[in-house]
């Protein structure tokens, strides 16, 4: 005990002030959502002077997860049956309630917005980092020029964006050209394409963990041929032909059907985001190339290994670091996608709507704080999913070295 | 030292002296007085006129204008909300009188009954009994509406209608037999822009379906949503929208006046405040730059949405807000910031020679036709009714399944208490 140093007593003493304010601001707060969101602190009461708040468990949960209406809805509902006889539809389950349904097509919204973004940003910002690190003419200049939309807020580049997809907009480029013009109604399209049923999540989530293996096999079948075959490739064939086969016998995950899918109208949002970030990405890897020591590169075509295979077996295996870390920039930044969203389609449009903009208008425009305090919790076990398996995987790497 | 405080005691009475025949009338009145609201950019001036007026009466009163902007104050609502919950009102705050009012505020008990100052100030006559009994309660009254406006309006283009040899139709089955005809001629019958829109659009035909006392009994919880008259509105509402644009979710309402006023579209269907854009902002004559019929089968109803200020309880400085909420009500305080917001005013007795020829035809109606509350903006339903109808509109928007929607609408209208 008496050995804590003067300078431990000092370390203390410095990050004490911030780690109780960062203990209320962000855990306390934190805390308080998840109290809340399991309460009933919902619009009868939201705003009154001292609310009866009572615990109710899951009950938010549940209003998220099932489209069925609450006892007393139903009650009511049945009531008026009575009173109205002939005009009202004789089986009241029928009834079920919007709100649940509006609230998982912007999960599965959610889910999209990240894979794609993801998906698009890394992408375009590693072609474009290879492109420079072949040190092209003006490359200060282009670094820049890529790098810029990074310096704009979601909400300016939501506005350029709405304007660019107006219907006026970049559909007239062909004409310049003597083409029609393109069709497509960026973001007021309601189609809907990749539909499924939430009824049938279970088959779906085994087709793509049958198709993530049988991929990952192929990728490793020619270094580590047996292994890859008995661990990867061969479960992901039997996983995927059983759900194919055997796939109806498999119970449903809710109760009630509900199509679900990738909204057309989510592309031009993703589009805007993947502009915004690509250059972000970018540097990212163009920093990590001009990290290669030139021996490797030198070594690399001393072997033979042309622009391409330099790239694909030797400097971005290399950058896997800098990889997973803009995988986990990227996708928590998925989540908070809120400010380019309401810039470009507003708080109502469902087609391409987010848990997140869905989380303020429930607790701000519609009072039902206990509800958006759910919708938040479920984003923050969303953007956990990511963040953890980061942070345990840095902390085991810290360990092993030290 | 003596002699300087002797001089200032001297000086402060000498002062008190001349400024109290100025200030006789504002009942020694002093402090500050916060008012919030949403109006800074186009309604700004507005605002400032009523905020001078006021100044002019109370000069010893500070006035701070907090304005949260942001469309129909979403923000606003926003930051209102954690200062109420927070313990620090406002002195007085804009609200959309009505049900936006009720279901949030006076639910909460949060407001302070305003029916002594509407006796005292005699604006029980000077307001339309219609209005004021959509404004309140049976516990009491608990906003001053500052100005009208209207809901129900259709808007068109008359030279293009001419060229094109139509006329503005009265009824939505003369709407549905004329707008084949327009699409022939490559011409959008009836524009529309982003979800709230719809709403808007919705709430007007729905009104001509149902017709005033169905469309209050809606609100009172006594009509049912799965009844085949709300379900035939749905229908019809369904109707319509074949004739509209199918980029609608990305516009702005200005953008789909815009497509009237150059003859895109025959009609759009939007509240009065398209009036103020079109003459304010595009310069355009009422009457000839552009023409308005009451909205198809809805001619003697006037569906109408005002803006108000309550007085919150605990309001700092009470007497302050009271003068303020008096101003607002007064003939000069409503005839100073009208003309300039481009509504009306919400007394009987306003001097219309100040307003606009679009204005005086809607005062007009204002006094003689039935009044109605608007959905869209907050008159007849509270704000968890109005937040989940945007998905039920959505919903239909993406379904057009009449039935489903009416079953929709009858769940939320339960779960949010409506008519209770």
């Amino acid at each position: 005990m008496a050995s804590i140093s003067k300078d431990r007593w000092l370390a203390i003493a410095t990050l004490m002030p911030s780690i109780i304010l960062i203990g209320i601001f962000v855990y306390g707060f934190i805390g308080n959502t998840f109290y809340v969101s399991m309460t009933d602190w919902n619009e009868e009461q939201a705003l009154s002077f001292d609310p009866e708040i009572n615990y109710t468990g899951l009950e938010n949960y549940r209003y998220l997860f099932s489209d069925s209406l609450s006892p007393e809805v139903q009650e009511m509902l049945a009531q008026m049956q009575e009173t109205m006889g002939d005009d009202f539809p004789d089986d009241i389950s029928m009834f079920t309630d919007p709100l649940g349904t509006r609230f998982r097509q912007d999960m599965v919204n959610a889910v999209f917005y990240s894979v794609l973004l993801l998906a698009g940003a890394v992408g375009l910002g590693m072609f474009l980092a290879i492109l420079l690190d072949r040190r092209p003419r003006g490359i200060g200049i282009l670094r820049t020029v890529f790098l810029y939309p990074m310096a704009l807020s979601f909400i300016v580049t939501g506005t350029i964006w709405n304007w660019l997809l107006a219907p006026q907009g970049l559909n007239q480029l062909p004409t310049a050209v003597g083409l029609d013009p393109i069709q497509f109604d960026w973001l007021s399209s309601r189609d809907q394409i990749l539909t499924f049923n939430w009824q049938r999540l279970l088959p779906v989530l085994l087709y793509i963990l049958a198709a993530v293996l049988i991929v990952w096999g192929l990728m490793r079948l020619r270094r580590k041929g047996a292994k890859a075959l008995y661990h990867l490739l061969l479960p992901g064939v039997v996983i995927g032909a059983s759900t194919w086969l055997f796939g109806g016998f498999l119970p449903d995950v809710l109760m009630m059907e509900e199509p679900h899918g990738f909204n057309l109208a989510t592309l031009g949002i993703i589009m805007a985001a993947v502009w915004q970030y690509s250059g972000y990405t970018m540097a990212l890897y163009l920093a990590g190339f001009h990290g290669i020591s030139l021996d490797i590169a030198e070594a690399a075509k001393l072997d033979g290994a042309g622009p391409f295979g330099y790239y694909r077996h030797v400097a971005i295996p290399m950058l896997k670091p800098i990889t997973i870390s803009a995988v986990i920039i990227l996708s928590h930044i998925s989540l908070k996608m809120f400010d380019l969203i309401y810039a470009m389609t507003g708080w109502d449009t469902a087609t391409t709507g987010h848990p997140a903009l869905n989380m303020f208008t429930t607790s701000f425009r519609a009072n039902n704080f206990a509800k958006g305090a759910a919708i938040a919790v479920v984003l923050f076990l969303l953007a956990a999913m990511f963040i953890i398996p980061y942070l345990v995987s840095s902390y085991r790497k810290k360990k092993g070295v030290a | 030292m003596k002699l300087v405080a002797k001089l200032s005691l001297v000086l402060a009475l000498f002062s008190l002296l001349i400024a109290a025949p100025v200030a006789g009338q504002a009942d020694d009145l002093s402090g500050q007085l916060e008012i919030f609201s949403w109006w800074a950019g186009d309604e700004g001036p507005a605002l400032e006129a009523l905020i001078a007026l006021y100044s002019s009466l109370y000069p010893n009163v500070e006035v701070i204008n907090a304005t949260v902007t942001g469309g129909s104050g979403v923000n606003a609502k926003a930051v209102l909300k954690t200062r109420m919950l927070g313990g620090t009102p406002p002195d007085s705050f804009q609200v959309h009188a009505g049900q936006e009012l009720i279901g949030t505020w006076v639910k909460a008990e949060r407001m302070e009954d305003l029916t002594f100052l509407y006796e005292e100030e005699g604006w029980m006559d000077a307001f339309p009994q219609d209005l004021i009994g959509l404004l309140g309660t049976e516990d009491g009254i608990w906003s001053v509406p500052v100005n009208i406006h209207r809901s129900n309006i259709m808007w068109y283009n008359p030279a293009k209608l001419e060229e094109w040899g139509v006329e503005a139709p009265t009824t939505w089955a003369e709407f549905l037999e004329i707008a084949p005809t327009l699409q022939e001629k490559g011409v959008l019958p009836l524009s529309l822009a982003a979800n709230w829109t719809a709403n808007h659009l919705w709430e007007s035909v729905a009104l001509g379906a149902l017709g005033p006392e169905k469309w209050n009994a809606l609100w009172a919880g006594e009509l049912a949503w799965t009844s085949p008259e709300v379900v035939a509105a749905w229908d019809l509402f369904g109707q319509i929208l074949q004739y509209t644009n199918e980029d609608a979710a990305g516009l702005s309402w200005q953008q789909a006046t815009d497509m009237v006023v150059d003859g895109r579209a025959a009609f759009n269907v939007m509240g009065d405040w398209a009036a103020g854009y079109m003459a304010t902002t595009l310069g355009l004559e009422p009457g000839t730059g552009f023409g308005w019929v009451a909205s198809p089968d809805t001619g003697g109803e006037f569906m109408f949405l005002a803006d108000s200020f309550g007085l919150p309880l605990g309001s700092p400085n009470r007497d302050n807000a009271i003068a303020w909420l008096k101003v607002l009500g007064s003939k000069e305080g409503s005839d100073a910031f009208n003309p300039l917001k481009g509504s009306i005013s919400a007394r009987l007795d306003s001097d219309m020679s100040l307003y606009n020829a679009y204005s005086q035809s809607a005062a007009a109606d204002f006094g003689s036709n039935v009044i109605v509350g608007s959905l869209a903006h907050g008159v007849t339903a509270n704000e968890g009714f109005m937040n989940d109808f945007a998905t039920v509109m959505e919903m239909f928007l993406a379904s057009r399944d009449a039935q489903q929607a009416a079953m929709a609408a009858q769940a939320i209208a339960i779960q949010n208490g409506i008519g209770q």
